[in-house]
């Protein structure tokens, strides 16, 4: 399987836009011939991860990866950043504001969801920095 | 079941992929929180929703979803129909609300799908 190297800019609170990165992940990865489990698992993981970019963070960018170890995807933003990764960690938790819960987002789910779905998951945050979480889904 | 028997169960006006009437689905979903369809729904699901915003779509494409009951007889704009037509998305819409959709689809014989979700790590 070839090297892929993809890096897309996600922006703060544009909704009309949130998803278009992790579509494009979905369609190159199925040209690339990634079996529909694991690009289940990446799709749902990398829109997880690319909705959070757009109603948490200030900013930041998406990254696609693949190479022989299997697909990384890598979420780094600006800022504001996670004071307790624990809390956040827990399903249900959420801080997510009125126009993101119009539009069915602040479960609370998503970080649960994104560690069950991929094979290695690591979440690091700082406040006033910010948050970078990666994940491996392995091809095999 | 097909999309075509879920139309005439619910009275539905199909919105979009009017062409796909003859797919056939195996559960259904009802949810108005993308995060739990995401955690739930796999292929071959219906998704019954009253959220009729872009993020619908996305959400269906991520998850391979064939087919959308919007409830309450919301109407999503053009542009969300259009990009579901775009993906081979089937959008109905129904009168009813949630939960009478959900009844009338369960009486006609279609299951929810299975819900699998590891215990968390602290509970006991
Ligand atoms: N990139 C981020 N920057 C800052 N805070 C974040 C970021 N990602 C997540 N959080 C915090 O962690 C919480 C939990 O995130 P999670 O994705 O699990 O749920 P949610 O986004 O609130 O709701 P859902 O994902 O179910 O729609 C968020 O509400 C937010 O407080
Ligand atoms: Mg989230």
């Amino acid at each position: 399987m070839s090297m892929v190297h993809q890096v897309y800019p996600v922006a703060a609170d544009d909704f009309t836009r949130a998803g278009e990165a992790s579509a494009d992940i979905k369609r190159r990865l199925k040209q690339l011939g990634v079996s529909s489990a694991v690009l289940r698992r990446v799709a749902v993981a990398s829109y997880e991860v690319e909705l959070n970019l757009v109603i948490h963070s200030d900013g930041g960018e998406l990254t696609l990866n693949v190479d022989q170890d299997g697909v990384h995807l890598i979420s780094k933003d600006v800022g504001p950043g996670i004071p307790d990764i624990d809390q956040a960690m827990r399903e249900g938790y959420s801080t997510a504001n009125e126009e993101a819960r119009s539009m069915g987002f602040g479960a609370g789910m998503g970080l649960p969801n994104m560690k069950r779905n991929a094979d290695q998951f690591a979440i690091e945050s700082q406040v006033g920095k910010g948050t970078t979480i990666e994940m491996t889904f392995k091809l095999a | 079941m097909t999309v075509a028997d879920i139309v005439s169960i619910l009275n539905a006006r199909v919105l979009c992929g009017e062409n796909r009437l003859d797919r056939t689905v195996h559960s259904a979903f009802c949810s108005d929180l993308m995060s739990d369809v995401l955690a739930f729904v796999n292929e071959k699901t219906v998704l019954i929703t009253g959220i009729i915003n872009p993020q619908v779509i996305r959400t269906a494409e991520m998850l391979d979803i064939r087919c959308l009951i919007f409830v309450r007889g919301k109407e999503p704009g053009e542009q969300v129909l259009s990009q579901a037509k775009e993906l081979g998305i089937t959008v109905l819409t129904t009168g009813d609300a949630a939960f009478t959709t959900c009844g009338k689809l369960y009486q006609a014989g279609l299951r929810g799908v299975a819900i699998e979700w590891p215990e968390s790590e602290d509970e006991t």
